[in-house]
């Protein structure tokens, strides 16, 4: 018995300091905001409407439509960003002169912070000065891409593939330098070509990596909010209001009512939590540890 | 011969495509560069070569961006958070690791439950905190929240984890207390990871933008992300000058990549391993 709590004094002392944090700043504020989520707020005050406002919430064409697009962004960007990430990823993963140049080309993404992408890509786009509005034409310069119905959330979807692909390239790599080279060889001299190589040795050894690429890419098609906040605020008619913009965005029904952001942003967590599962439930039973 | 080398009309192929790729993935950070060395006026002119050199748009965005104060405080921002979250991980994860105590897996799960909660469940809330502290619009709002991680306690708790007992009783009946193991042999032990989870901390702060945009309404605690944000609104008629902005504010974590490339990989690569 006198074993087992020996350390406890220490081990206050160590965990001391994080535990306060976490309170404070994750737990406290979650449980804060399930309770706030059911407030209207003005400046300075609540009135209580209680836990139909979630239902209500959920069911606003609002919130249904932000899901809609937040469902689109990430079939759109998810899907499109893995392939491209692999896609290079296995170009680059052989020996040959230079290789490592075209890897911190493909990896150099990773350094641009959402901000520094967006207005990168804003400008690219802007239909009065940008090169590719210049070179697209048509619509892209007249209203311009990113106030295009239709094609703004793809405009967006563009510069958030881009700004990730230094990410999904450097997890991919790694991933694929985790693959025993003996399995290729005996592929090989089994007489598989390199198509059935990359579909029955190398998909199946990196599927973890894909795993761990897809949620995370996924989780970060969610969250997104300064690439819309920059780009298009939300625009045009709401065709780019994520989830995370209609919580925290400018000129919109949320914006001077802390009550709803909240019910929003709760909505949000259960979202993204039955996403988790599905994603885990569904992918892990595909998924090759080794072993 | 070896079958991951490629040889003849094979390789030329797959150089071309290397090039391709790299050209249209390296094309928007080439265009920013070119349109920040040129004057005002001239963006338009031939955009895509540097004609008309100058630094001095640079030199004016830097100047009506007030980014070397931006740079300043996200510089400040972002050491602060890494250093607070490297110190809370490693402590709190030799707990978890080495030390005994009644409840020590209940709350290593509450600990990691924190990592279910996204950032932007507790925003509003936590907004709301920093109004009560009247911390709004001081360096306290930017780097409190952000002290500990669970994010971090795992990571280092797995590498802790694989410090084999035998080494832990041979330190204690060589005397050698808890922290005298932790400093002098846990910590060496685990500077890769400790590396890694010190980028990544430094690079979520740098990078974060809804936060800050939150609690900050004076540009004096502008960072980057805000104060790039402030210079693209309040230039709409100079795109250039917002362009050289982001070349400025792009630079140094550039830089940093560059300099941390092992530890980036690793840091990224952390959840991908398999388990």
């Amino acid at each position: 018995m006198k074993r087992r709590w020996r350390d406890s004094g220490l081990a206050t002392l160590m965990l001391g300091p994080s535990a306060v944090i976490l309170a404070l700043f994750v737990i406290y504020p979650l449980g804060k905001a399930i309770w706030l989520g059911q407030q209207r707020c003005g400046v300075t005050s609540c009135t209580n409407s209680g836990f139909r406002q979630y239902i209500d919430a959920f069911r606003s064409n609002d919130f249904q439509d932000s899901l809609i697009v937040t469902l689109k962004y990430a079939l759109i960007t998810v899907p499109i960003g893995l392939v491209l990430g692999v896609g290079l990823a296995v170009l680059a993963d052989k020996y040959m002169r230079g290789v490592s140049i075209f890897r911190t080309i493909f990896s150099s993404t990773v350094a641009t912070s959402v901000a520094v992408a967006s207005v990168m890509w804003f400008f690219l786009l802007n239909p009065n000065v940008g090169v590719l509005a210049e070179w697209i034409g048509g619509r892209a310069k007249t209203p311009g891409l990113l106030q295009s119905e239709g094609l703004a959330l793809w405009a967006v979807s563009a510069s958030s593939i881009w700004a990730n692909l230094g990410f999904t390239f450097i997890v991919v790599t790694a991933g694929l330098q985790g693959v025993p080279k003996d399995l290729y060889e005996s592929a090989y001299v089994d007489g598989a070509g390199g198509m059935r190589r990359f579909t029955n040795v190398t998909l199946p050894m990196i599927s973890p990596t894909l795993l761990f690429a897809t949620v995370v890419l996924t989780t970060r098609a969610f969250q997104s909010f300064g690439e819309i906040d920059l780009l298009t605020a939300g625009g045009p008619k709401g065709e780019t209001t994520t989830l995370t913009y209609l919580a925290y965005g400018s000129g919109l029904a949320t914006s001077n009512d802390d009550g709803l952001r909240a019910t929003v942003s709760v909505l949000l967590f259960a979202v993204l939590l039955v996403l988790a599962l599905v994603q885990f439930r569904g992918l892990e039973k595909r998924v090759h540890y080794g072993n | 011969m070896a079958i991951d080398q490629v040889h003849g009309a094979r390789k030329v192929g797959r150089y071309v495509l290397l090039s391709a790729m790299a050209v249209i993935v390296l094309f928007p950070i080439y265009m920013m560069v070119v349109g920040s060395l040129k004057p005002g006026n001239k963006v338009l002119v031939h955009p895509l070569l540097p004609t008309d050199f100058t630094t001095s748009t640079l030199r004016e965005a830097w100047n009506s961006g007030h980014l070397g104060r931006a740079l300043w405080n996200s510089a400040l921002v972002s050491t602060v958070i890494t250093i607070a979250q490297v110190a809370t991980s490693i402590l709190a994860a030799y707990a978890f690791a080495f030390l005994r105590f009644p409840g020590r897996s209940i709350v290593f799960v509450a600990f990691l439950a924190t990592l279910l909660v996204p950032l932007e469940a507790t925003l509003t809330v936590n907004r709301r905190t920093m109004q009560d502290l009247s911390w709004i619009n001081s360096y306290k709002a930017l780097t409190v929240p952000f002290l500990a991680t669970a994010f971090g306690i795992f990571m280092i708790r797995q590498v802790f984890l694989q410090i084999p007992r035998e080494m832990h009783e041979a330190a204690s009946m060589d005397g050698l207390g808890h922290l005298g193991f932790l400093w002098q042999v846990a910590v060496p032990l685990s500077r890769p990871t400790i590396g890694a989870l010190a980028l990544f901390s430094f690079l979520s702060s740098w990078n974060q933008y809804l936060w800050p945009n939150l609690v900050t309404t004076n540009a004096k605690y502008n960072t980057v992300q805000t104060g790039l944000k402030a210079l693209k609104s309040a230039s709409l008629d100079k795109p250039n000058l917002v362009i050289a902005g982001t070349v400025i504010v792009a630079l140094p974590i550039f830089i940093v990549l560059v300099a941390f490339q092992r530890q980036l990989i690793r840091g990224l690569t952390a959840g991908a391993v398999k388990g």
